[in-house]
């Protein structure tokens, strides 16, 4: 019902924006909308009281205690309530087809962007806890995985319509116990796939990083020799190594699972003898022990905020983490990793400001700015500045606080989940669900089903790839 | 099935089966009547001053005195006189707050999820009555003082898998030996009601079952309530035969069947049935169980409680709301379903208690019944949630759950709400025991924050 409801919102939404489109050439103004009278926490530059913000064609027009608005602009009235940026995931899996193709220890040539769902319900469920972007990452199966996706949450609209179109490519690599298949059984017969160590999971990855620079060197090769004005053979082309070659360029990003201090300190090694530099650890749960070297490094770590104990290499995971590598000045994210924890990040980021007295907004930019940076994104998400996207989460409370909820969530200027309106449709909703199975039942070529029942399949595992692998 | 046997050709008893007689039900009759933890020898006399006292039961004190001697909460009020021997904790600008409990946790059973060799959780099989959580509780589990960092002083801790998983202990989360952390047990029998496509959510093995047609899962399911109720039955009949054979002395004894021994103070309404059951026909399908062999049920998990509040008011039978931080039940479900769950119940006027159900996420308790407030339970409701009605759903209200005189010290002093994020632990008391606040991550952090 669901995703015939998406649907249905995609062309009226189209239909809207063209109507506004028709509107606008009449009436200056009419693409303004103003918020008024809120707390805004910025993220970048404090917070402001009482405050405005001017939301023009989409983008942050004006923020302050003193913003003038056209006559024309659509005015929210936000007495008593919070703005804040729209939160960023830095590692999701929601809203994709497949999360891991394990097959082998390097898939680097598979794409999430090729899987991306635009009718996961999980879409609208995060949408309603405040969060409008997330990094959609291959699973952490092998050493080096897919290549990732970066995706805004604009419930109803097409996958093309949702991915953000600057984003720079990323690529998700993995450490320790899950790429070594520690915790899983390989079904009988088929024989256990290398890496089965965290040797060899170093080797793995070095393996992939000399190919892929003897493939640049292939490349260049042909490339100079046709500048010579030779007529060489081109080398065959091999969509995993190109995508190698282009982390070494410095053209991927790589965005690493990890967990123990010391292959935190492997893989930044690696990095460094080839030249390249981890852009962020992800999970990171040991960073605080080795938060000199990540700083020295310049990675940044995406984190899960208090999760331990539910595997070895997370026995010693701390709440800490997060104000300890933050005090080391590294920029410092906290993910979800999980359906369930991406719809209150708001939440998430509260709890770290008990463990290692971060301030409010540092404790924000955990899952706003930061996240934004880490993503080369920080240029139009993840504050609340003039210029960038207007993506933002209007709460009835303060963010921080249990008591608290999201109530409007905002992107691009755009509304795609207002509470009032959730609450006002689900009469609606349940009548019409009855109404579809009445239907149904009445129906004359009922069938009894004699296949296979579907699978069920524990949820569990859909919503924490990495806790229940 | 030989209970009734006996009953009906006493004949066939042995006299070697009379001879065990005395000697097994004396045995028995110590290992299952649910009782109560050892107090700690070395209780002293302190008391928590200019605090605001959240007592939970009565109005909360702004600024008052709560006097704690021997392990038991002495007196509390605004004009409170401290004994001359009191250690004395200065607590203006703080608030004291009865300790938190945790309906549902493994607390103690497990140490590292992934790691079976410390996971003490699941014995084999479908009927395990007999298991007892209590003797498998790790008083040095790593996991019980991390437990203890946001003001949980004490938890429900069971056993899972199969249909009737074991005994579910109520533990104070201090002492050195399992005995000292008892607060009682038996609490609870905990039961898995069978579902569709899976054995329970408490680990029946659904993996075997995957893949397996629909109408094979139905077959499944319906031979595991079968054996439910057959196993119920032969509790009734040999709790029968074990009364008949008390009171008549010409009656032979059987042998003794301890995991029918374990079902006995079930099936007398003893102790009560935590039955863990999410969908509407489970939880229907469990109160049916209940009626039927006059067992005192708990819901446990209750993800559609609310669709059968009405029933579960009428028979005033409590729900313990396991993880209210998770994601709705089904696509269509609204997206704050969980959030909701607690209000809902709370407007049907239905008793209810949170429970985290895990054992490394125990410190989370206060958030779970923090949203529930977030989405329409009133605070105070939410406060009660995790203290007083899990006191009393399982019959320990007399002990803990509030701050009134003459009930256990266990109390936690904060910076703030107890609920909230922000808010930090500054001492707690267990059984009148100033409780170390440091644990595994304290440690580390002071260990690694300034390494150089």
């Amino acid at each position: 019902m669901r995703r015939w409801q998406a649907i249905f919102l995609s062309i009226l939404v189209g239909a809207m924006g063209a109507a506004a489109q028709a509107q606008q050439a009449q009436q200056p103004g009419s693409n303004e909308i103003l918020i008024r009278n809120a707390t805004i926490l910025t993220a970048s530059h404090g917070t402001i009281e009482n405050g405005s913000i001017l939301i023009r064609n989409g983008k942050i027009a004006a923020v302050g205690k003193d913003v003038k608005a056209s006559a024309n602009a659509k005015v929210i009235d936000a007495t008593g309530m919070y703005v804040t940026p729209g939160f960023v995931d830095s590692h999701s899996h929601s809203a994709l087809d497949g999360t891991n193709e394990g097959s082998l220890s390097v898939t680097a040539m598979v794409r999430m962007r090729d899987v991306v769902n635009n009718t996961d319900i999980n879409i609208y469920r995060q949408l309603a806890g405040g969060m409008t972007t997330i990094h959609q990452l291959h699973g952490s199966a092998n050493s080096i995985g897919g290549q990732n996706s970066i995706i805004k949450l604009k419930w109803g609209r097409t996958v093309e319509e949702m991915w953000v179109a600057d984003a720079p490519r990323t690529i998700k690599f993995a450490l320790g116990e899950n790429p070594k298949r520690a915790n899983f059984n390989a079904s009988q017969g088929t024989p256990r796939r290398f890496p089965a160590t965290r040797m060899g999971v170093e080797e793995t990855i070095r393996e992939a990083f000399t190919q892929g620079r003897e493939y640049s060197k292939k490349w260049e090769d042909y490339q100079a020799a046709k500048a010579r004005g030779e007529n060489p053979l081109p080398p065959r082309r091999d969509l995993k190594l190109e995508a190698m070659a282009d982390v070494l360029k410095g053209k991927i990003d790589i965005h690493s699972h990890c967990y123990r201090a010391d292959e935190i300190v492997m893989l930044m090694r690696l990095c460094e003898e080839f030249g390249i530099k981890v852009r962020t650890l992800q999970h990171v749960l040991e960073g605080y022990k080795v938060a000199p070297e990540i700083a020295k490094h310049g990675a940044s770590a995406s984190i899960l905020p208090d999760w331990w104990a539910y595997k070895m290499e997370a026995y010693d995971a701390v709440p800490f983490n997060a104000a300890i590598m933050t005090h080391r000045g590294i920029v410092v994210s906290i993910h979800s990793d999980s359906n369930e924890h991406a719809r209150r990040f708001y939440q998430e980021a509260g709890k770290m400001m008990k463990y290692g007295d971060l301030t409010e907004e540092q404790a924000l930019r955990l899952v706003t700015l930061n996240p934004a940076i880490q993503m080369r994104l920080d240029h139009r998400i993840g504050s609340i500045d003039v210029g960038k996207d207007a993506d933002l989460v209007l709460l009835n409370g303060h963010p921080f606080s249990i008591y608290s909820r999201p109530e409007v969530t905002m992107i691009e200027g755009e509304i795609y989940f207002d509470r009032k309106e959730e609450l006002k449709r689900r009469d609606l909703l349940v009548k019409e669900k009855k109404d579809l199975i009445e239907r149904e039942r009445r129906s004359p070529q009922q069938v009894q089903p004699t296949q296979a029942a579907p699978t069920i399949i524990p949820t569990i595992a859909e919503d924490d790839p990495d806790r229940h692998p | 099935m030989n209970t009734i046997s006996l009953i009906m050709r006493p004949r066939r008893a042995t006299i070697f089966a009379f001879c065990l007689l005395p000697f097994a039900f004396c045995l028995l009759s110590f290992a299952f009547s649910p009782s109560f933890g050892q107090s700690r020898p070395d209780q002293g006399t302190y008391a928590i001053r200019n605090a605001k006292i959240v007592t939970v039961n009565g109005a909360t004190i702004e600024r008052g005195t709560v006097v704690i001697n021997d392990g038991k909460i002495a007196a509390i009020g605004a004009n409170v006189s401290v004994p001359g021997n009191a250690k004395v904790i200065d607590a203006t600008g703080l608030s004291v707050y009865p300790g938190m409990i945790d309906s549902d946790t493994t607390l103690g059973l497990t140490e590292v999820g992934q790691v079976n060799a410390t996971v003490d959780t699941t014995e084999l099989g479908d009927f395990k009555a007999n298991m007892k959580a209590l003797t498998a509780v790790n008083p040095h589990s790593e996991l019980i003082p991390v437990a203890r960092m946001n003001g949980v002083t004490t938890a429900i801790t069971c056993p899972r898998g199969g249909l009737i998983s074991g005994q579910c202990a109520l533990i104070n989360l201090d002492g050195w030996t399992p005995q000292e952390m008892k607060l009682m047990a038996p609490a609870a029998m905990q039961m898995n009601y069978p579902v569709l496509g899976f054995g329970g959510r408490r680990g029946g093995g659904f993996a075997q079952i995957l893949g397996q047609p629909g109408e094979q899962q139905r077959q499944q399911r319906e031979r595991q309530l079968e054996n439910l109720r057959k196993k119920l039955e032969d509790a009734q009949a040999y709790a029968k035969a074990k009364d008949a054979v008390a009171t008549d002395k010409s009656i032979p004894a059987r042998s003794v069947d301890l995991g029918l021994e374990a079902m006995i103070p079930v099936i007398k309404g003893e102790i009560p049935v935590l039955v863990d059951a999410d969908g509407e026909r489970e939880i229907r399908g469990a109160i049916e169980l209940a009626d039927r062999y006059k067992l005192k049920l708990i819901i446990s998990g209750g993800e559609n409680a609310p669709k059968v509040a009405k029933m579960l008011k009428e028979k005033n039978i409590p729900v313990i709301l396991s993880a209210v931080l998770a994601l709705p039940g089904t696509e269509d479900d609204p997206y704050d379903s969980a959030y909701a769950r607690a209000a809902e119940l709370h407007k049907a006027g239905v008793k209810f208690a949170f429970s985290t159900g895990t054992a490394s996420d125990v410190r989370l308790l206060p958030y779970h019944a923090g949203t529930a407030a977030a989405f329409g339970l009133p605070k105070d409701e939410a406060l009660k949630g995790v203290t007083i009605y899990p006191a009393q759903i399982f019959g320990v209200d007399k002990l803990v759950g509030s701050i009134e005189t003459g009930k256990i010290a266990n109390l936690v002093v904060t910076d703030g709400d107890i609920l909230e994020f922000r808010t930090k632990v500054k001492h707690m008391f267990i059984n009148g025991h100033p409780v170390d606040l440091s644990n595994k991550h304290t440690r580390l952090n002071e260990k690694f924050k300034d390494r150089q």
